[in-house]
């Protein structure tokens, strides 16, 4: 084999990749940690010129159009991190009911022990919730390989695939073989065109195939090459891992596991491969990582005490699984050497310096000192981590768009100087229709639409509004002389607080828009 | 042939190139690699590791468990305290002797120093320092990674061809400045090698 037909690429890539090779036509996508890359790695590929691979607004729009590639018959990858689930849900869930046409293969990468992220929820709940097939990688190999699977599986059962990965598989790299490349779909009609209008009469009928397809979908799991029983000698214990967590297994049994085990990589559960393992095995130990979906639903209500895993304290309850807290599950010795230095403290990320972000805090901490009790209601970005030391300038940060909202409920129920700030990516994502809530309510609220003409924290990529914020706020109804735009820079710190000042003062809905380039993409190469 | 590194630093400061070196210094021979990284919010400002195990047999998992450790490469002496529990006895600690300050409560330069020096294999160099007085100022992890090529089971010619084809479409004398680089700091730590 000759060394072009092997790449080094991260878990991303190697699903980006797998994806551009199963003959996708469109990736779908709105930037979020762990999956960014994904999307990059597809609009930079000279193999993809042809694939449609634009940022959306939000992950929302991303499955909605992917649906639309589906429904002329083109195949289309959804990519978001396991947060942009709950926004694309209504969509993802509704997908399942009038199934697909092209293949549709949603990728959602959760990030348990929340690197970048305010929560570890698992996607695999979704997949479970959708009634629809799952796959979750083990390796970057598998993560190639499943995607022109997922994409055929999508097509023959006409239902979306969703596939799980966790931040290891997706910013891991490994070495990945490539096979053939299959060409896109031709546009092609559906032949079942009531499927696509879920008026309830449609819903039903489709709601009953969908169940009627569930028996279906088990016995595909327990066919499957990516699940598979090993046999062990040793029938003590018997063990079940999902995805990544199949590795560590392996990684402390050098010699070979002498255990029973079932790997899963294919959902839903193989029920007779895990009952197999339930009667041949003492006890069983359950390996994943993100929450319990496996143990739960083996346990039960009744809480079968045969069963170790997260649920029982044989492993942590939270986080992700590392090599040594399941080589502890296993009743194996931790080979550490050397205890951890005293003199060492935790290195929190922090705000570029030069970051307008930084201008905009120091200038709002100076003037809201002037009122009593003003609240900040911030959002996710990089100006999140004005909630720490130094500025200590934020009071929320919930979730994409909470900003503006929470800050208008405030203004609502009485509470002045009630402040939103939010980025611009973040503002277009699911902060527009709260401000037309407020506006519609003439709240008395000001709103901080820091903009850096970019998608910062996920490493600037194109962000939706850039050039047109003035006019999306007034378009919403915001009167144009309290759409306010400063540059944030420290010579312009006296004209800002005064803008602050009268801004919070006005009685309605004011927007203040400081706007200057982020350090980190000023510093690149300008696109063409 | 297994060698288990941790590369470890701040973010921004550039350990990633280094893993990218050895990558692709060892393509083509038929080893496994795995490469486990920090994307996200942690690249601004924050702690940040790659693990990177390469073997000529199959490697399972991403992560090195505790006590797994080869060699730690820093960028920044904290950073290399922090994964001491991940190096296994008779490991080594290849870092920069030259704090990054960029937190308040940043320790005493003077203990940091103090507490690298009770581990039983250290290399402890300041590459910038190095790098500029080599002319070559940009390329301090280049410096660092010459450094630990004295102590890697990796070939120091191979080495050389991976930084020659990772510059490569930057220009011949970038490439000259990297291998120049890499050869100065193989040679600045000599003499610790012989205590």
């Amino acid at each position: 084999m000759n060394l072009e037909e092997k790449l080094l690429l991260l878990g991303d890539e190697a699903i980006a990749l797998g994806a551009i090779h199963a003959g996708i036509s469109g990736v779908y996508a709105y930037p979020g940690t762990p999956s960014t890359e994904i999307t990059e790695y597809i609009q930079h590929s000279k193999e993809a010129t042809s694939v449609y691979s634009d940022w959306c607004v939000n992950e929302k729009t991303a499955m909605e159009a992917a649906l639309g590639m589906s429904y002329i018959g083109k195949r289309a990858l959804v990519c978001m991190k396991h947060v942009g689930m709950n926004v694309a849900a209504d969509a993802f869930m509704n997908s399942a009911i009038s199934g697909i046409n092209g293949g549709v293969v949603v990728l959602a990468a959760d990030d348990p022990s929340m690197h970048s992220s305010q929560n570890e929820q698992d996607s695999r709940f979704y997949g479970k919730f959708a009634l629809i097939p799952m796959l979750e990688p083990s390796s970057q190999q598998e993560a190639y390989d499943m995607m022109s699977y997922a994409f055929d599986l999508s097509e023959s059962l006409r239902t979306p695939i969703l596939l799980r990965i966790t931040t290891r598989m997706a910013h891991s790299r490994a070495v990945v073989r490539l096979a053939a490349v299959r060409p896109q779909n031709e546009m092609k009609p559906t032949d079942d065109p009531r499927r696509w209008v879920l008026l309830p009469m449609t819903a039903r009928r489709r709601y009953n195939e969908v169940i009627e397809q569930q028996p279906k979908l088990v016995q595909l799991s327990e066919e499957t090459s990516f699940n598979h029983y090993h046999e062990g000698g040793d029938r003590s214990l018997g063990i079940i891992a999902s995805g990544i967590a199949w590795n560590y297994l392996n990684e402390n049994y050098p010699d070979g596991l002498p255990y029973s085990a079932v790997k899963i990589s294919q959902y839903p559960l193989p029920k007779q491969m895990l009952s197999r393992l339930m009667q041949e095995c003492e006890r069983v130990l359950v390996l994943e990582d993100g929450q319990p979906f496996i143990e739960e639903q083996l346990r039960g209500v009744l809480d079968d005490k045969n069963i170790d895993g997260r649920l029982n304290g044989k492993l942590p309850r939270v986080g992700e699984l590392n090599p040594d807290n399941v080589k502890l599950a296993l009743g194996l010795k931790i080979a550490q050497v050397f205890e951890k230095s005293e003199v060492i403290v935790p290195r929190p990320p922090a705000m570029c310096a030069g970051c307008g972000h930084r201008d905009v805090y120091i200038a709002l901490n100076k003037v809201i000192k002037e009122y009593d009790n003003a609240k900040v209601f911030s959002d996710i970005g990089c100006y999140t981590l004005g909630a720490l030391p130094p500025f200590n300038a934020i009071d929320t940060c919930i979730d994409m768009g909470a900003s503006i909202t929470m800050a208008k409920g405030a203004a609502d129920g009485g509470h002045h100087p009630a402040i939103a700030v939010i980025g611009d990516s973040t503002f277009t994502h699911s902060g527009m229709t709260g401000l037309l809530d407020a506006v519609n309510s003439k709240s008395k609220m000001t709103l901080i639409l820091s903009d850096n003409l970019t998608t910062a924290m996920t490493g600037g990529q194109d962000s939706a509004g850039t050039n047109r914020f003035e006019a999306i706020c007034e378009g919403l109804g915001v009167e144009p002389n309290h759409v306010r735009v400063v540059i944030p820079l420290p010579k312009n710190m006296e004209e800002i607080e005064a803008i602050l000042r009268e801004e919070i003062d006005y009685n309605g809905v004011s927007v203040i828009i400081p706007r200057r380039e982020c350090i980190q993409t000023v510093k690149r190469p300008k696109k063409q | 042939m297994k060698c288990d590194i941790i590369l470890s630093g701040v973010g921004g400061q550039g350990i990633l190139s280094i893993a990218a070196v050895i990558g692709e210094a060892i393509r083509g021979e038929g080893l496994e690699i795995k490469q486990a990284e920090v994307h996200g919010m942690s690249q601004r400002g924050g702690d940040v590791q790659t693990n990177l195990r390469i073997s000529s047999t199959k490697i399972d998992s991403d992560l090195i468990p505790l006590g797994g450790a080869d060699v730690i490469i820093s960028l920044e002496p904290m950073e290399a305290l922090r994964y001491i529990p991940f190096l296994k006895s008779g490991g080594w600690i290849v870092t920069s002797s030259k704090p990054f300050v960029n937190i308040p409560n940043y320790p005493d330069e003077v203990v940091i120093a103090k507490e690298l020096e009770k581990m039983p294999h250290l290399l402890s160099l300041d590459v910038e320092q190095i790098a500029k007085d080599a002319g070559a100022a940009r390329a301090a992890n280049i410096v660092l990674l010459g450094a630990a090529s004295n102590i890697l089971e990796l070939n120091q010619k191979e080495l050389e061809e991976g930084i020659r084809r990772i510059f490569e479409r930057k220009g011949e004398k970038v490439v000259e400045m990297n291998i120049n680089a890499f050869r100065v700091g193989a040679e600045s730590v000599k003499e610790q090698l012989k205590k």
